[in-house]
């Protein structure tokens, strides 16, 4: 078995993209409510009441900083629960990976083709946030069509980094840990809701060694119609999380999977 | 003739515990060929690292004649394998499971439609092709993976304990498509519990015990090699039956719990003794592979 240093994406990974697919498909119809309906909530519920306040201070309507950030936090999220109760719940119990693992498929393409997968929901899902912050006037600029395949990176990214935590878990008792100690404070403070500016200077140093903050940054700019600053630095944190992700997950996984 | 598998000196440990020592195993193309052994023998262990799913700590294995783990990809897109507990996607409903593991192939969806429909009227599911996972019973279920084996049109068919838990009925049904394959040419490779499954099906096969193999042969030279042709089970008290059997010229006695088997090449004695005592039940039956099973591998409980 080689350890490649890469992720190794082979055609064979879209066997179990498309897998994931048809499953999303019979159950887009409920899912359509949520989709549209939770950052409607979101953006209405926090964009006029915390616009009053941090409006102001802002080169943008607080309705576009909002967007911008909801749409990054939700890449995170949507590809990091796929990645975690998604992948386990076709790894441990329902013993799905055994049956890919008996045809030709091989480890790396199954988790290839998973990430591709959370990645594909975090595009899905950010559409239909940029469709709603759209309609409510958030958007400026054409540019924000960009956000789409930033979106699709960050949900690479964010499945790649949950995969480490899935590939360890014995049950889903575990992903609380995930959900609380890493996901919810990314999203508190990489910028999502109110300008980091706000923070301690020593937190902020240490907000740019995560990874979140470099895809709120690639995003606001793009809604607002600004010139968009290091975007090799923020790709290029992006790319080695999720790799480095990758890496670790897939060495684990095969030890699992393979004894 | 080549075999399709070819297995030499495997040695697997899970840590301190070894778990298949130096075992050998060839089989030839076109034969149904059993893998019999108790309980944790190491049959299972044995077809996945044929498969190339588990790292092996000594020996080689070549399929088709091709190195494993190395020829992975190439060697199970020609094999069939109905794992021991099914693994059957939930997610999907009977027909879509056949699709969505076509793909796993590389099968394009309009080159497996036909065959779909053929394996499933194969398998007797032709009209549960809509059906949920979770709505099928075990049977079915069993027939759906054996349907879902032959997705790729295996050369090799890898089972392992393909009829376990399943009523008399898919039983045979299960049989008989499985001497349809072998009909077919394809190699068939398969381990039971159930002597009398391996005596009908298997035209070779091996016993295996703590990861080795014991014993090699056709089920009816297994039992003429092994054990006397007549058997006599005898029930009762164990002091009382120990008694009446005590000088018994020319028979084997061996007692598991409240039985006492009494391997014989002439029953005639012993029936004669055995009608003077009436307190005692017996049955006589002509040998088979379960009593060559219980030789050769003791009868103490395993696990
Ligand atoms: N992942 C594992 N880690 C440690 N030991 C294992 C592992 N898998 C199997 N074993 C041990 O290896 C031995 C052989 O197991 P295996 O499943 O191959 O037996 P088997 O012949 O298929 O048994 P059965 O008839 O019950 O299916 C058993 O003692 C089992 O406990
Ligand atoms: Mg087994």
């Amino acid at each position: 078995m080689d350890t490649p240093s890469l992720p190794r994406l082979r055609h064979a990974a879209f066997a179990i993209w498309a897998r994931n697919m048809l499953v999303l498909r019979k159950l887009m119809g409920s899912s359509i409510v949520i989709n549209f309906g939770e950052p409607l909530l979101y953006l209405l519920g926090l964009g006029y009441g915390l616009g009053l306040f941090i409006g102001g201070q802002l080169d943008m309507p607080y309705m576009t900083f909002l967007a911008s950030g909801i749409l990054a936090a939700s890449a995170m999220n949507t590809a990091s629960f796929e990645a975690l109760f998604g992948v386990f719940t076709r790894m441990v119990p329902q013993k799905s990976y055994d049956a890919m693992l008996a045809s030709p498929l091989e480890i790396q393409d199954i988790l290839a083709g998973e990430i591709f997968y959370c990645a594909t929901k975090s595009l899905i899902h950010g559409t239909g946030i940029l469709v709603v912050a759209t309609a409510l006037g958030a958007v400026s600029s054409w540019s924000a069509l960009w956000v789409l395949p930033i979106l699709f990176l960050v949900g690479l990214t964010f499945a790649a980094l949950a995969l480490i935590m899935t590939s360890m878990a014995s049950s889903y008792a575990s992903f609380s840990y995930y959900t609380t100690l890493v996901m919810m404070p990314l999203m508190l403070m990489s910028g999502v809701f109110y300008p980091i500016a706000a923070l301690p200077e020593l937190m902020q140093k240490i907000l740019y060694g995560l990874p979140l903050i470099h895809a709120v940054q690639l995003i606001r700019p793009l809604m607002a119609g600004l010139p968009v600053t290091d975007v090799a630095l923020h790709l290029a944190v992006l790319a080695a999380y999720g790799v480095t992700g990758y890496w670790i997950a897939f060495r684990q996984i095969r030890k699992r999977l393979h004894v | 003739m080549k075999p399709v598998v070819d297995i030499r000196g495997l040695t697997k440990r899970f840590g301190e515990r070894i778990v298949l020592r130096d075992l050998d195993l060839q089989v030839p193309p076109g034969v149904c060929f059993g893998v019999l052994g108790p309980n944790g023998a190491g049959k299972t262990t044995a077809l996945r690292a044929m498969l190339g799913l588990t790292p092996v700590s000594d020996g080689t294995i070549h399929i088709f004649g091709q190195p494993m783990p190395a020829a992975g990809r190439t060697v199970r897109a020609r094999c069939g394998v109905v794992p021991q507990a099914d693994n059957l996607d939930p997610d999907f409903t009977v027909i879509e499971n056949l699709r969505v593991y076509a793909r796993y192939f590389g099968l394009s969806r309009i080159d497996v439609e036909s065959r779909i429909q053929a394996l499933l009227g194969f398998v007797e599911l032709t009209d549960r092709a809509d059906s949920p996972i979770a709505t099928l019973s075990g049977g079915m279920k069993r027939r759906l993976t054996i349907a879902r084996a032959l997705i790729n049109q295996p050369e090799l068919i890898i089972l392992d304990e393909p009829t376990t838990g399943l009523d008399p009925q898919v039983r045979r049904m299960i049989w008989a498509r499985l001497r349809a394959l072998r009909e077919e040419g394809r190699t068939l490779l398969l381990t039971t519990h159930y002597m009398d499954e391996a005596e009908r099906l298997c035209d070779q096969l091996v016993i295996v015990d703590h990861g080795r193999v014991l014993e090699h042969g056709s089920p009816r030279d297994l039992i003429h090699r092994h054990v006397e042709p007549e058997v006599l089970e005898v029930r009762g008290a164990a002091e009382r039956t120990a008694a009446v059997l005590v000088d018994i010229p020319g028979a084997r006695i061996e007692q598991i719990g409240d039985i006492h088997y009494c391997y014989t090449r002439d029953a005639r004695s012993l029936l004669a003794t055995l009608e003077q005592h009436r307190d005692l039940t017996f049955l006589h039956r002509p040998s088979n592979l379960e009593d060559v099973f219980l030789k050769l591998t003791g009868h103490e409980l395993r696990d």
